[in-house]
């Protein structure tokens, strides 16, 4: 920056301390792995781990969880989060259209949609579909049961976070290829369904997954719907099972099964997002 | 040349909020004429050409194409747009779409050709702009030159009575405009009706019937190309053309604007 100025020697300063700039940085990069180490061998020794071993990881225990775990409670989270994105995703897309139309009524009830639950914890939102609606319309029956109300409830708050993802790629989507589509005769909506949409769904790959993640991990709220033996989920199935053998080893099980799902979906996420890079390249 | 006029366009103006851009255009291009619209940057050539397919909704005035008014608020505007062809600047092409998908797409959905009918004109107008090796090839594997070619043959392919073109080798290397130039040559010899804006002054020489000058959002002079590029009669046309000519001699002018005459 100052190299202009300076004609001879600009890098050079004034030694401070008598150390250089390079000395500094290997002192305090240094001084932050020391930090690092005494913490880990502090936590190392500090924690009873055979308490912890008979608290988290008994095999028996853990043996006991397994097939059902699997074929059971990881089954039904992703059958449930799977309905859930299907229904965020098509509300999502509708609401992100009437966001973008040019029709007032529509922009004004997407908006105030969008606002309201995305502003809602999914909890809440919940305990509306399994408490409330039936509460407030006797006599009506959601279809599917469990399922039917779990898809609902996650789609209400998928589609919110969803439409405003929609809504930023088909914008992102430059002006000229719908001019192009209209040029060559496209209505808006063909033009909107053949041309701008396709390439909006490349775009918004990665952040929709970040959205399947999300929802995935908001399943376990179904076990405020309460739910039968063979509705149960990972969530509750654990929790059902820590509390059967007063142990957490259930809890860590069930955990360690969304990360069987998430962290291959963050994997993906990142291949994504490096493609759709090069792609703009 | 008047009697079967293709496109014509009665006293056009158009604002963009304060700022008026074309004020009261009258021009007509009969069939197969070749027209260029020749103008500094802000003269308003561009937007007078989207006026012509309704890219932009004029403010004041009509636009007739083939004998419709473009302009009449009840017209099937998609109808309209079949029978006119554009290429633009920045070429959009779909680029999900293969080059022989970019062909074919349109004529289905828009025209409700079949299959097998959109595949031969795809392939017919493909040949014809030198580009069938590349027909499985996507948007961005082809060269600037190449993609113009691509929308030139696309439009082509839906079978347009006039043919609009926007800047269309502005975008590109110089090494590359002289393809297009020649795909549009071609087109010209085939009798093609077609209004081009454009910088390329060789070419509005040697292809075009008219040269029509536009500053400060009117026609200024319009004629052969011999009279307008050739022997210019108005001052602001001369100073143009010297400027496009022979860039490097310009000097610093007065308030350092390339839009000579804007206010006036």
């Amino acid at each position: 920056m100052s190299g202009v100025t300076e004609p001879a020697g600009a890098g050079t300063r004034p030694r401070a301390k008598g150390l250089t700039r390079r000395q500094r940085r290997r002192v305090s990069r240094g001084a932050q792995y020391v930090v690092f180490v005494a913490a880990v061998i502090a936590f190392a020794f500090a924690a009873d781990w055979g308490r912890l071993q008979d608290q988290f990881a008994q095999v028996d225990i853990a043996r006991q969880m397994f097939p059902d775990v699997i074929t059971l409670a990881l089954r039904n989270t992703v059958l449930y989060t799977v309905s859930g994105f299907v229904v965020g995703l098509v509300l999502g897309m509708v609401l992100a259209l009437m966001r973008l139309s040019s029709v007032g009524p529509y922009r004004w009830v997407a908006g105030i949609y969008i606002e309201i639950f995305r502003g809602l914890p999914a909890l809440l939102i919940f305990v509306f579909i399994g408490v409330a609606v039936p509460l407030a319309f006797p006599g009506t029956e959601i279809v599917g049961g469990t399922y039917g109300k779990v898809a609902i409830a996650l789609g209400l708050v998928g589609a919110a976070y969803m439409a405003e993802t929609f809504r930023a790629g088909i914008q992102a989507v430059p002006k000229g290829q719908m001019e192009a589509a209209r040029s060559l005769g496209f209505s808006p909506a063909r033009a909107m369904i053949s041309i701008v949409v396709p390439q909006a769904f490349r775009i918004i790959l990665p952040p929709l997954t970040n959205e399947l993640v999300l929802l995935f991990k908001d399943s376990s709220l179904v076990l405020l719907l309460g739910v039968t033996l063979e509705e149960r989920e990972l969530s509750k199935f654990g929790r059902d099972l820590a509390s059967q053998t007063a142990n957490s080893t259930p809890i860590l099980v069930a955990g360690l099964c969304y990360l069987l799902v998430t962290i291959p979906l963050g994997f993906v996420v990142r291949r994504l997002e490096s493609k759709a890079r090069e792609a703009v390249k | 040349m008047s009697s079967s006029a293709q496109i014509r366009i009665r006293d056009l103006h158009k604002s963009f909020g304060e700022n008026e851009v074309l004020r009261g255009i009258d021009l007509e291009i009969g069939e197969g004429e070749v027209v260029c619209v020749i103008g500094p940057s802000g003269s308003g050539k561009s937007t007078l050409l989207r006026c012509v397919n309704l890219l932009e909704e004029p403010g004041r005035g009509q636009v007739f194409v083939g004998g419709t008014e473009v302009t009449d608020p009840d017209v099937d505007i998609d109808a309209v747009r079949r029978r006119i062809g554009m290429v633009f600047q920045q070429f959009n092409l779909f680029p999900h779409l293969t080059v022989t998908e970019n062909l074919t797409l349109p004529q289905r959905r828009v025209l409700g050709r079949d299959k097998a009918a959109s595949a031969r004109t795809a392939a017919e107008n493909l040949a014809r702009v030198g580009l069938s090796e590349k027909a499985d090839a996507y948007p961005s594997a082809l060269s600037g030159g190449q993609q113009q070619r691509v929308a030139i043959a696309r439009a082509l392919a839906m079978g347009p009575q006039v043919m609009l073109f926007d800047e269309p080798t502005s975008a590109l290397d110089p090494e590359l405009v002289g393809d297009v130039l020649a795909v549009m040559r071609m087109l010209a010899d085939e009798g093609m009706t077609m209004m081009v804006v454009t910088h390329e002054m060789t070419f509005a020489r040697e292809v075009a019937d008219r040269v029509v000058f536009m500053d400060g959002g009117v026609v200024v002079e319009q004629g052969t190309p011999e009279q307008v590029i050739g022997a210019p009669r108005h001052e602001r046309t001369r100073h143009f053309l010297s400027r496009l000519l022979d860039p490097a001699m310009a000097e610093v002018e007065e308030g350092s604007s390339d839009q000579v005459g804007k206010a006036g």
